[in-house]
């Protein structure tokens, strides 16, 4: 397909990238918090991902790369906004203090049917939302696109040894911060009642 | 050999990955076996990260895939037969 759309047929295109939209978005949102902001986002990766469409090799995962795309748009616009410090002026994710779980006795599984309320996504895209970029990275990739560790290695451009450590500081920021609020809301109402 | 919860902590999203060597796996294992606080902390952060991954969170807005549509036709061209919404635009 790719090549037909680069042999002129550009109408395809639609059709390349419509599985990606929502990845592509996810993406952008989590960095933009401003849905317009995001979707803009979103809409100048596809259109960078087409004309850059002849670069594309596959030496990566077409989602890979389009992801990786839009995390450089994402980036650049908050870079232009003045909203991110430069990431080498960033905590170094891989010294730094130790981060420590939430503290719980026992955990009652929340159910994915959880996400039909408001209230529980809301808390997930904050919590998503309240890492520093460089931990968000590593868990939108991961958790949230389902990447494997090396995907996400390529797409940041980062060792796999790097994700991981990244990717579990991230996770327990997560737990510490959503555990006790999510643990709430389970006692607040039963599943089944809804 | 036996570690302490602390130690339990800083394996915990290896261990969701599957991705601890195997002697580390299994003295992980052994110690959740019998510490309620540590199998409470796993299991939350499995489920927070099955959560995370739900498609529901970061949903599309509506009106998304049009929009773009729209924005692709207008500056390369794709989907030119596609009606337009605001055709005075
Ligand atoms: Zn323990």
């Amino acid at each position: 397909m790719i090549t037909s759309i680069l042999a002129g047929d550009t109408e395809q295109y639609h059709e390349l990238i419509r599985p990606y939209e929502r990845s592509v978005y996810k993406m952008a949102l989590s960095f933009m918090k401003d849905d317009s902001d995001a979707e803009d986002v979103a809409q100048e990766a596809f259109l960078k991902a087409f004309r850059k469409l002849a670069d594309f090799r596959g030496q990566a995962k077409f989602s890979t790369w389009l992801i990786s795309i839009t995390l450089n748009e994402a980036r650049g616009r908050l870079r232009r906004q003045g909203l991110v410090r430069m990431e080498s002026l960033d905590e170094t994710p891989e010294e730094g203090s130790h981060i420590s779980p939430a503290l719980l006795r026992d955990w009652r599984e929340i159910p994915s049917e959880a996400l039909e309320r408001k209230e529980v996504r809301q808390m997930l895209e904050e919590a998503i939302g309240n890492l520093s970029p460089l931990y968000r990275e590593v868990v939108l990739l991961r958790d949230v696109e389902e990447f494997s560790i090396e995907e996400t290695a390529v797409a940041l451009a980062i060792t796999t040894g790097n994700v991981k450590v990244r990717l579990h500081r991230a996770r327990m920021m997560m737990q510490k911060e959503l555990a006790p609020r999510l643990k709430n809301v389970s006692q607040r109402r039963r599943w089944f009642q809804w | 050999m036996v570690i302490e919860c602390k130690h339990v902590w800083n394996y915990i999203s290896d261990y969701l990955d599957d991705s601890l060597p195997a002697e580390t796996r299994e003295l992980v294992q052994r110690h959740l076996e019998h510490c309620e606080i540590c199998s409470a902390i796993l299991d939350s952060t499995r489920n927070i990260v099955v959560l995370t991954g739900d498609d529901r969170v970061f949903e599309l807005p509506i009106g998304f895939s049009e929009r773009l549509l729209r924005r692709l036709a207008k500056e390369i061209g794709t989907g030119s037969s596609m009606p337009r919404e605001n055709p005075a635009d």
